[in-house]
C-alpha cells in the first residue's frame, strides 16, 4: 500500500509538470491548429534560462521560475513573429515540420551554450519528509503548490479578462471569432506568451525534480501531447485532467512494468483515447 | 443614397465564380430578403459583402464608403454585424460570454448593451450563465443574434435565421426580427422559408445561378405567380 | 596518397548518400505522395537494421541471433518487419488527422529506441550488435571491398527509384495525389481514402526498412545511438524538403546535397580540438535546422519541385 501511495506522490508531481506543458500545447493546437513539436524544447529552454539566471546572480533556485518564464515567453513570440507567422500565412501544412526543426535547433542551441552534460540547479540531496512511511521531498510540495498557483492564475486570466476570453473564443470557433472582429494576431501573440511561460515553468520544475539535460524536454514531449489529447484539445481544464491521468498512470505503471517503458504507457493511453474518444475527456476539438 | 450598395459582384471560393454580377441594395429602414433555389449563391453573396468570400469584380459600398473585400474587423467597426447559419455561437462559453465577445472591439461599459439585448431576448437573461453549446437550436439562434446586436449595428446580416427551427419558433424569430428592424437597424436576410420571410420584408431579391432574377417589394413578389411557382415552393 | 584517401571518402560518401536516398524515397511515398507526416522515420529505419542484423549475424550467448542467414534474407526480413510496423501504425492512424499521425510516429520511434536499449536479450542493448558482414564477405577474389558494396547500394537505389517512379505515374499514384491535394473534394469515400493512405504509408515503411538493412551491413555495427531522431528522422526530412517533396529525383538529389553539407561540416569540425567536439556537433545540427527553416520560408517546394506526371497519350508540352 505504501508503494502505491508513494507512486501516487510521484505521479502527482509528474502530473503537475505535464499539466503545465499540456496547457500550452492544447491552446496552440486549439487556436493555431497545429501540433507544436518544439514545445518540449521550450521547456528545456525555460529550464536553462532559469539556470543562467540562478548561476549569474547566485540567488535562490526559485529565481529560475520567473526568469525562465519571461525568457521563454520572449523566445516564443520571436519564433512566431519571425518564422511561424510567415509559414502559416502561406502553407500551414508545413508548420509541423517547421516546429520539428525548431525543436532540434533549440536543443542544439542549448547544448552549444551549456554543453551536453547533466546539470543541476543546486548541489546536494534534499532530505525528504516522511509521512506514514511515504517520502515527500519539500521540492515536491513546492512544485505542486506552484503549479496549482500558476493554473489558478491562468484560469482567472481565461475567465476574467477580455483577452483570455477571446483566446477561449478563438479556440472554440475560430471562424466566428474572426467574424466578431476579435483581433486574431493579438490573441495569437498572447497565446504564445502564455504557452511559452507555462512550458518554461514545467521545464524549471522538471529540472528541480530531476536534472537538466539538453533533451529533457524532448523526452517528456510525448507524455505532454498525451495529456493534451486525453484532456481534450483546446480545453485548458482538460489539460489538467489529462496531465494528472498520464502522470499518475506513468508512475503507477512501474508496479507492473519496467520503469524504462513509462513512455510506452503514456503512448498506449493516448492511442486508446484517439481510437475510442478522440475529443478527449472534456470534448475538445478533434 | 442607399445604406448598402453592392453592384455587379462576381466572385467565389477560388475556382469558378458562384456570383455572376449580383447586385443588392438596402436602405436604412428596410428589411431586405434574399431568396432563391439551393445553390443560387444567396449565402455566398452575403459572405462576399462581409468580406468572407473574395470579390473578383464589382463593388460594395456602405454608408458611402468602399468596403469591397474588407476585413471583418473593419466591418464591425462600421456597424455591420453578420450571423452565419451554422456554428454561430461559442459552445463552451456561457451566453453572457458569447454576448461579451460580440462587443469585444468596443471600449465602453458593456452593461447597457447587455441590457438592451436582454430586452429583445428575455430568455437570454434567464440563461446567461449557461454554456451556449448546451442550448436548443432556437435558443442558440437567439444567442447568435444577440451577439451581433451587441455592437448596436447599423446593418444586421442574417444567414437563414430560421433554419432547422419548429414552426412556432420560426414565427417567433420573424417577430423578433421585426422588433429589431423597428429599432432602426437595417436587416439583410437570406431565407429558405421564403414565403414567411417575404411576408415581413420591405423588399426582396430572387437569385438564381448567381444572378438577380427578380427584385420587388415583399408583397409584390408574393403575389407574382411565376416567382411563386418557380422559387417559393410550398 | 591523398588521392586514395579522397577516393575512400568519396565511396563512403556515396554509399551513405545512397542509403539516405532510399530513406528519402520511402518518406516521399508517405509525405510527398499522400501527405502523411511520419516523424518517426528512425523507428522504421531501426527495425529494418536490427532485423537484418539479427537474422544474418553469427550467434552470441548475449543476445538472440545466430541464424547466420545470407544478406538477401536479412534484407527481405528487414523489409517485412518494417512493413508490419507500418501496417500496425497505419491502421491506428490512417483515419486521424495528420497531426495525430505525426505524434503517434514520434511515439513509436521513441518506444522502439527504448526497446532496443532495454531488451538486451534481443539487441544486446547499448552494447550494440557487431560483426554484421557485407554480402560479399567470404566470396574471396578480393570482392569484399567498399566499392563493391557501393555497387550493391546503388543497385538497390536504382531498383527502389524505378518502383516508386512507376507508382507515381500509375493511376494509383494519381489518386494519392488527388487525396493529398484536395481531400474533401476527391470522389473517394472516407473508407477508401484511409485505405489509400495506408497503402502509401506501408510502402514507404517497407522502403525505410530496406534502407535500414543496407545501413546495418555497411556500417557493420549497430547501436541505439545511430537511431536518434536527429540522424534517423530529421536529416531525412531536410533531405526531402530541400530536394523537393513529391519528386523522387528531388528526394535523391536532396539526399546527396544535404549529406554533402552534413559530412562536409563534419570534416571541418573534426579539425577542431576534441573537447570542442560535442559543441561543434551541436553547431552543425543548429545550422541544418536553420537551413530547414530558411527553405520552408523561401522555397518550400525544394530544388526540384513536383511535376504532375504526363498522362498517357498526351503530347509533350
Amino acid at each position: 500500500m505504501t508503494d502505491v501511495l508513494q507512486l501516487l506522490v510521484y505521479g502527482i508531481v509528474l502530473g503537475s509538470i505535464l499539466t503545465l506543458g499540456a496547457i500550452g500545447v492544447s491552446m496552440i493546437f486549439g487556436i493555431l491548429r497545429f501540433a507544436h513539436f518544439a514545445h518540449g524544447d521550450f521547456m528545456t529552454v525555460g529550464a536553462y534560462i532559469g539556470l543562467a539566471a540562478v548561476t549569474a546572480t547566485g540567488g535562490s533556485i526559485w529565481l529560475a521560475l520567473p526568469a525562465g518564464m519571461l525568457g521563454t515567453a520572449v523566445v516564443a513570440v520571436i519564433i512566431d513573429q519571425v518564422l511561424y507567422r510567415r509559414i502559416r500565412r502561406k502553407q500551414p501544412v508545413i508548420l509541423l515540420i517547421s516546429s520539428f526543426g525548431m525543436a532540434l535547433a533549440l536543443r542544439s542551441l542549448v547544448q552549444l551554450i551549456w554543453g551536453p552534460d547533466n546539470q543541476n540547479y543546486a548541489s546536494g540531496i534534499q532530505l525528504p519528509w516522511r509521512i506514514e512511511g511515504i517520502a515527500v521531498k519539500p521540492d515536491h510540495v513546492t512544485i505542486v503548490v506552484a503549479a496549482i498557483a500558476l493554473v489558478v492564475t491562468l484560469h482567472l486570466f481565461l475567465t476574467r479578462t477580455r483577452l483570455g476570453k477571446a483566446m477561449r473564443a478563438m479556440s472554440d470557433n475560430m471562424d466566428l471569432a474572426l467574424i466578431t472582429g476579435i483581433p486574431a494576431e493579438r490573441v495569437i501573440m498572447a497565446t504564445w506568451i502564455m504557452a511559452g511561460a507555462m512550458a518554461a515553468a514545467a521545464g524549471v520544475f522538471l529540472g528541480i525534480d530531476t536534472r537538466l539535460h539538453p533533451v529533457m524536454g524532448w523526452t517528456v514531449l510525448l507524455p505532454v501531447f498525451a495529456s493534451a489529447i486525453v484532456g481534450g484539445i483546446g480545453r485548458p481544464y482538460g489539460a489538467i485532467a489529462g496531465g494528472m491521468v498520464i502522470g499518475i498512470a506513468m508512475e503507477m505503471s512501474t508496479l507492473f512494468i519496467d520503469p524504462a517503458y513509462k513512455l510506452a504507457v503514456a503512448f498506449a493511453i493516448m492511442v486508446v483515447m484517439l481510437i475510442v474518444r478522440p475529443q478527449g475527456i472534456f470534448k475538445g476539438t478533434v | 443614397m442607399s445604406l448598402l450598395d453592392a453592384r455587379g459582384v462576381y466572385g467565389g471560393y477560388g475556382g469558378a465564380d458562384i456570383l455572376n454580377g449580383t447586385s443588392i441594395q438596402l436602405d436604412r429602414d428596410e428589411i431586405v430578403v434574399i431568396v432563391g433555389p439551393n445553390g443560387a449563391g444567396k449565402s455566398t453573396m452575403m459572405k462576399a459583402i462581409f468580406g468572407l468570400v473574395r470579390i473578383r469584380k464589382g463593388q460594395v459600398h456602405f454608408n458611402g464608403g468602399d468596403i469591397t473585400n474588407g476585413k471583418p474587423q473593419d466591418m464591425v467597426g462600421r456597424g455591420i454585424a453578420y450571423v452565419p447559419q451554422e456554428r454561430n455561437v461559442f459552445p463552451s462559453m456561457t451566453v453572457k460570454e458569447n454576448l461579451e465577445m460580440g462587443a469585444y472591439l468596443l471600449k465602453d461599459d458593456i452593461r447597457p448593451r447587455l441590457d438592451k439585448v436582454y430586452d429583445v431576448f428575455p430568455k437570454l437573461r434567464e440563461r446567461r450563465n449557461q454554456p451556449a453549446g448546451l442550448m436548443s437550436g432556437g435558443e442558440r439562434q437567439m444567442v447568435a443574434m444577440g451577439r451581433a446586436l451587441m455592437i448596436d449595428p447599423v446593418l444586421l446580416m442574417l444567414d437563414e435565421p430560421t433554419a432547422g427551427l419548429s414552426p412556432l419558433l420560426i414565427d417567433d424569430t420573424f417577430a423578433r426580427i421585426r422588433e429589431i428592424a423597428a429599432l432602426g437597424i437595417g436587416v439583410l436576410m437570406v431565407e429558405q422559408n421564403a414565403k414567411q420571410a417575404l411576408g415581413i420584408a420591405s423588399r426582396g431579391y430572387v437569385l438564381a445561378t448567381g444572378e438577380n432574377r427578380y427584385e420587388d417589394t415583399g408583397p409584390n413578389l408574393l403575389a407574382n405567380r411565376e416567382v411563386a411557382e418557380m422559387f417559393l415552393g410550398g | 596518397m591523398e588521392l586514395i584517401g579522397f577516393l575512400h571518402y568519396l565511396i563512403s560518401f556515396l554509399t551513405f548518400a545512397g542509403i539516405y536516398g532510399i530513406l528519402a524515397l520511402g518518406l516521399n511515398m508517405q509525405w510527398g505522395f499522400s501527405g502523411q507526416f511520419n516523424i518517426g522515420v528512425a523507428g522504421f529505419f531501426a527495425i529494418g537494421a536490427y532485423t537484418s542484423a539479427i537474422l544474418t549475424t553469427p550467434g552470441s550467448p548475449a543476445y538472440l541471433g545466430g541464424f547466420g542467414m545470407p544478406f538477401l534474407v536479412g534484407v527481405a526480413g528487414a523489409t517485412l518487419a518494417s512493413t508490419i510496423l507500418g501496417v500496425l501504425i497505419g491502421l491506428i492512424t490512417a483515419r486521424l488527422r495528420t497531426d495525430y499521425l505525426a505524434i503517434a510516429t514520434i511515439g513509436i520511434a521513441e518506444i522502439i529506441r527504448l526497446l532496443i536499449k532495454n531488451e538486451d536479450w534481443l539487441t544486446n542493448g547499448v552494447r550494440g550488435i557487431a560483426g554484421i558482414d557485407r554480402p560479399m564477405a567470404g566470396w574471396g577474389m578480393g570482392l569484399d571491398t567498399p566499392i563493391a558494396f557501393l555497387v550493391v547500394v546503388l543497385l538497390f537505389v536504382a531498383l527502389t527509384y524505378y518502383l516508386v517512379e512507376r507508382a507515381r505515374v500509375s493511376p494509383w499514384g494519381r489518386v494519392q495525389r488527388a487525396i493529398r491535394e484536395n481531400e474533401p473534394a476527391s470522389a473517394a469515400s472516407g473508407k477508401d481514402i484511409a485505405r489509400f493512405r495506408l497503402r502509401a504509408f506501408v510502402a514507404g515503411s517497407a522502403i525505410m526498412g530496406l534502407g535500414g538493412a543496407l545501413y546495418a551491413h555497411y556500417f557493420g555495427f549497430l547501436s541505439p545511438e545511430a537511431f536518434r531522431p536527429l540522424y534517423g528522422t530529421f536529416l531525412v526530412w531536410v533531405m526531402l524538403i530541400a530536394g523537393g517533396s513529391g519528386n523522387n529525383r528531388g528526394a535523391l538529389l536532396g539526399a546527396v546535397v544535404i549529406w554533402a553539407l552534413w559530412s562536409g561540416s563534419e570534416l571541418l569540425t573534426s579539425m577542431l580540438p576534441s573537447d570542442m567536439a560535442t559543441r561543434a556537433g551541436a553547431l552543425r545540427v543548429l545550422i541544418i535546422g536553420v537551413l530547414l527553416q530558411v527553405i520552408l520560408v523561401t522555397r518550400p517546394e525544394g530544388i526540384l519541385p513536383e511535376k504532375a506526371p504526363r498522362l498517357p497519350g498526351k503530347d509533350r508540352k
